[in-house]
């Protein structure tokens, strides 16, 4: 008897059918992942486990015994909980206030929170998250957020797990973290459904993993029995590169000189005085734990926030003052760290996501009245040339677009504008394995085509794979200027922790 | 019609009985026996004559444009609760235009009239639009001072250049001023009488459909909503946030303040009034244009039907109800309406928005 069974589910959206006909079946205490390519139906049938979606047909059995879950309070009565890929926490509430959110308990109308706050405290202390819970959501990390999302199925006494993507926005360290109470969860009976793209990930931690591929049930394999290649295979339909094959740099002059760059306050870390060069055919790259001043650096870059004092030289040409557009004309494309902050407009069509910097140009507007035909026939071009999936092609709204999709949207349109310089943050968080294949390939592309490409990246094995030069950020300061050849995976590690620190100059 | 959009119609047209049975208890309890041919009047009474129909397009023309005035700022993401002072300026400047300028022949006085009333609001709506801008003021807070300021301003100038002691109000607009009825009193007259519908009506569905090009057809219209939708990718793509939400504001007040200019030049031989309330138009756009889900096409339809609804509301007063229960009435029934609307388009693109802007709660559908 399976904890929980789903039965011949099928959903269907406008154009696309997201789960069709899938067969699913989990065990008491197990991690079962959750394997497939971007729009594949992944989060789809976790909504419809979670009673987001009302599917066409198809049933859910809980222990043996057919239930109907209408809507997230059947899941919860039911032990079911979710953390989402994007979050849904209140910004201005504090983490226990999230956490009873829905279910507080009152007495004559009064708000009980003593026990509440009893509980979240053994809670937190049990699964050693270190979590302050009277700190505002706003204030706290990404990865503390998860901690709280987690917290709430916990003070819910849900038994049954849903993780669409956690790690994707997550620290290696976090990541390693969230292994870890995965496993004491499981242990103690709790069964946990984990979607990644990640293969290491499920290689550590699940049981079993279920493949899907186009809405489809792909099968169900044991994966300690399950290669990582076998896998992949069985995701994408062919074979994929692991790892990546590259040709040697061939560096050029310098396109962007950064000298000085000073910042006393922002989201993150200050800024202390930064300098470096990004060459012309080379891949650099900053690596660096979340929250040591990338973020700043970015934003100083393209514009997006000011800064102290510094110079930023683009060919030459002082930007650190210039307005965000005139730094896009000069050849800056950038694919931001938050694509559904900075990167997309949700509302949108994905065809009016892809002229969001161009929509004035000659090619998509004459007369100030925008060129329709145009603007679709470009969106089309872009889909075939980055293999964008979607339910109405181009007339998608970008809402209703799967995670990747909407990554390779903004990615498509970044780098199909020819940049000089592209700056990319995180470009493949979320991203499926036959994509980020892809991404790295176009990365390398535009290398070899002769323009600077600046990759600020959390994970290792993409900072160590992709990029020519690493630079490491700590503090605000950058620590290290190495050769991903020379370097090791540890010595790097030391570096980002500020363990070991170099003497860098530009 | 498959079984779930019948649910859906049928639950429907459900809230909308249960608002008009609300309605009618508030008649009831009020004066039961007048309440049946009261309730009956307000349903009817805009379609029992073409002059009344006349006359619901008459009181459509300003609320039109003061609801396309908001549905326009909602669209740039702002809430122009602005609209009535933006209306009272128009107002002013149209009347004394009209009044003061009779040196010039009546179709360019007529003309001058409506673009000064357009501009005139339009510099009043930058107000809080420089201000959210430069200031970071919220426009709702700068909105209703200058709603209040533009009040007491149009009191002092009306007694102080085209007062008529008489009456107490601005002297009335001599007859060449009107707008020119286009044939349309013959359409919109019943025995007794035509209507007072004039060109106006006409031109306010034409500003609609201008706003609605401009909108969803040129570059103008891309930027003011993706700054709209979402701020932070606008400021991104290197869209002028600042500049838009001025000539936001600006298009706003002018559309207001040529509602305004409307409103007077009607031929009813309205004159303006020393007040000490804020102009209705400016609140009742927000509720067309709420209704009309701001969608500028939208807004012709809503500000029909709310103006159906206070002529009838405003008939029910010969059955003895008070103008305040019959407002009561009236709004009922419009937010009931809108609840609906809202409901039905939001509910297709997913539950997030209002969750997420109305409750504060936790977003339930991503
Ligand atoms: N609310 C929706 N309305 C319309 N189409 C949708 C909606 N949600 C998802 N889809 C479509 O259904 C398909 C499956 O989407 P889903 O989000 O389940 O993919 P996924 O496997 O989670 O992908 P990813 O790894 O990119 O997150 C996609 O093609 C998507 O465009
Ligand atoms: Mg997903």
């Amino acid at each position: 008897m399976y904890t929980i069974e789903m039965r011949n589910v099928t959903k269907i959206f406008p154009g696309i059918i997201a789960n069709d006909n899938i067969t699913l079946q989990l065990e008491r205490g197990e991690i079962h992942a959750l394997l497939g390519e971007n729009g594949a139906g992944k989060s789809t049938l976790m909504s419809v486990l979670f009673g987001l979606y009302k599917p066409e047909t198809g049933e859910i059995y809980k222990n043996g015994e057919l239930v109907t879950i209408t809507g997230p309070n059947d899941a919860n009565t039911l032990g079911i909980g979710m953390v989402h890929q994007h979050f849904k926490l209140v910004h201005n509430f504090t983490v226990l206030e999230n956490i009873v959110l829905g279910v507080e308990s009152t007495k004559n109308g009064i708000l009980q929170m003593q026990d509440a706050r009893a509980r979240v405290k053994a809670l937190s202390e049990k699964y050693a998250f270190d979590i302050d819970i009277d700190a505002e959501i706003r204030h706290i990390s990404v990865g503390m957020q998860q901690r709280v999302e987690i917290l709430k199925m916990l003070y819910r006494n849900n038994e049954i797990l849903i993780f669409d993507e956690p790690t994707a926005v997550l620290t290696p360290q976090e990541i390693e973290a969230l292994m870890n109470t995965m496993r004491n969860m499981a242990a103690e009976g709790k069964s946990i459904l984990f979607i990644t793209h990640k293969l290491d990930e499920i290689k550590q931690v699940a049981d079993r993993c279920s493949v899907l591929r186009k809405g489809k049930m792909i099968g169900t394999v044991k994966v300690s029995e399950t290669s990582k290649e076998e896998l992949s295979e069985m995701m994408v339909g062919r074979k994929v590169a692991l790892s990546l094959d590259k040709n040697e740099a061939k560096k050029g002059a310098a396109i962007l000189q950064v000298k000085n760059l000073q910042k006393s306050s922002g989201d993150g870390k200050p800024l202390k005085n930064i300098s470096f060069d990004v060459f012309a055919g080379e891949i650099l790259c900053i690596a660096g734990i979340e929250g040591n001043g990338q973020t700043d650096l970015v934003y100083a870059l393209t514009g997006l926030s000011e800064v102290d004092s510094g110079q930023i030289l683009m060919e030459g040409t002082e930007l650190s003052k210039m307005k965000i557009r005139k730094r896009t004309e000069m050849g800056i494309s950038h694919i931001p760290e938050d694509r559904h902050r900075h990167g997309l407009v949700l509302d949108y069509s994905l065809a009016y996501n892809t002229i969001l910097q161009t929509y004035y140009t000659k090619e998509f507007q004459h007369r100030s009245f925008l060129r329709k035909d145009a603007i679709m026939a470009y969106a089309r071009r872009l889909i075939d040339r980055f293999d964008i999936r979607s339910g109405q092609g181009e007339e998608t709204p970008a809402r209703s677009m799967s995670g990747g999709n909407q990554q390779k949207t903004i990615l498509a349109r970044e780098i199909d504008r020819n940049p000089k310089l592209l700056i990319a943050v995180q470009p493949t968080r979320g991203l499926d394995v036959g994509a980020i294949e892809y991404i790295h390939k176009q990365l390398l592309e535009q290398r070899d085509a002769g323009r600077a490409v600046l990759l600020v990246s959390l994970e290792l094995e993409e900072v160590m794979n992709v990029s020519d030069r690493i630079l490491v950020m700590y503090e605000g300061e950058i620590v290290a200027d190495v050769d991903p050849k020379k370097v090791t995976f540890n010595e790097l590690g030391l570096y980002m922790s500020g363990a070991k620190k170099d003497k860098v100059v530009a | 019609m498959n079984r779930s959009s019948m649910l859906s119609f049928l639950s429907s047209v459900l809230v909308i009985v249960a608002g008009l049975a609300i309605g009618f208890i508030i008649l009831l309890i009020s004066n039961a026996n007048q309440a049946i041919p009261a309730f009956t009047t307000i349903l009817t009474f805009g379609i029992t004559s073409m002059r009344n129909l006349g006359d619901v397009l008459l009181f459509a023309t300003p609320i039109i444009l003061t609801g396309l005035s908001v549905a326009f700022a909602f669209k740039t993401g702002l809430f122009n609760i602005g609209a009535s002072g933006q209306f009272t300026i128009g107002a002013f400047v149209a009347v004394f235009i009209s009044l003061e300028f009779t040196f010039l022949p009546p179709p360019i006085r007529i003309i001058s009239a409506i673009l000064a009333a357009a501009t005139a609001g339009a510099l009043w709506g930058a107000i809080p639009g420089l201000l959210k801008a430069y200031r970071n003021v919220h426009e709702v807070i700068s909105c209703i001072m200058t709603n209040y300021i533009a009040m007491l301003f149009v009191n002092y100038m009306i007694i102080t250049f085209i007062f008529d002691p008489g009456n107490a109000t601005s002297r009335r607009l001599p007859a060449d001023s009107n707008l020119p009825t286009m044939g349309l009193d013959y359409i919109f007259r019943d025995a007794l009488r035509p209507s007072f519908v004039n060109v106006g009506i006409i031109l306010a569905i034409l500003t609609a459909v201008l706003i609605y090009i401009i909108l969803e057809k040129t570059t103008f219209g891309y930027e003011l909503k993706a700054c709209g939708f979402n701020k932070d990718a606008a400021k991104y793509a290197g869209i002028n946030e600042n500049r838009n939400i001025i000539t936001s504001m600006m298009i706003c007040g002018a559309l207001a303040g040529i509602g305004g200019a409307l409103n007077f030049m009607n031929g009813t031989g309205l004159a303006m009034g020393i007040v000490d309330v804020l102009a209705s138009e400016g609140f009742m756009g927000i509720s067309v244009a709420f209704l009309g889900l701001n969608h500028p096409i939208g807004v012709i339809f809503s500000g029909i039907l709310v103006a159906y609804l206070y002529i009838g509301g405003a008939r029910m007063q010969v059955f003895g109800f008070s103008i305040e229960i019959i407002e009561i009435v009236i709004s009922i029934i419009i937010y009931f309406c809108a609840f609906v609307f809202l409901v039905k388009t939001f509910v297709g693109k997913g539950l997030v928005k209002i969750t997420k802007k109305t409750t504060q709660k936790e977003e339930i559908v991503e």
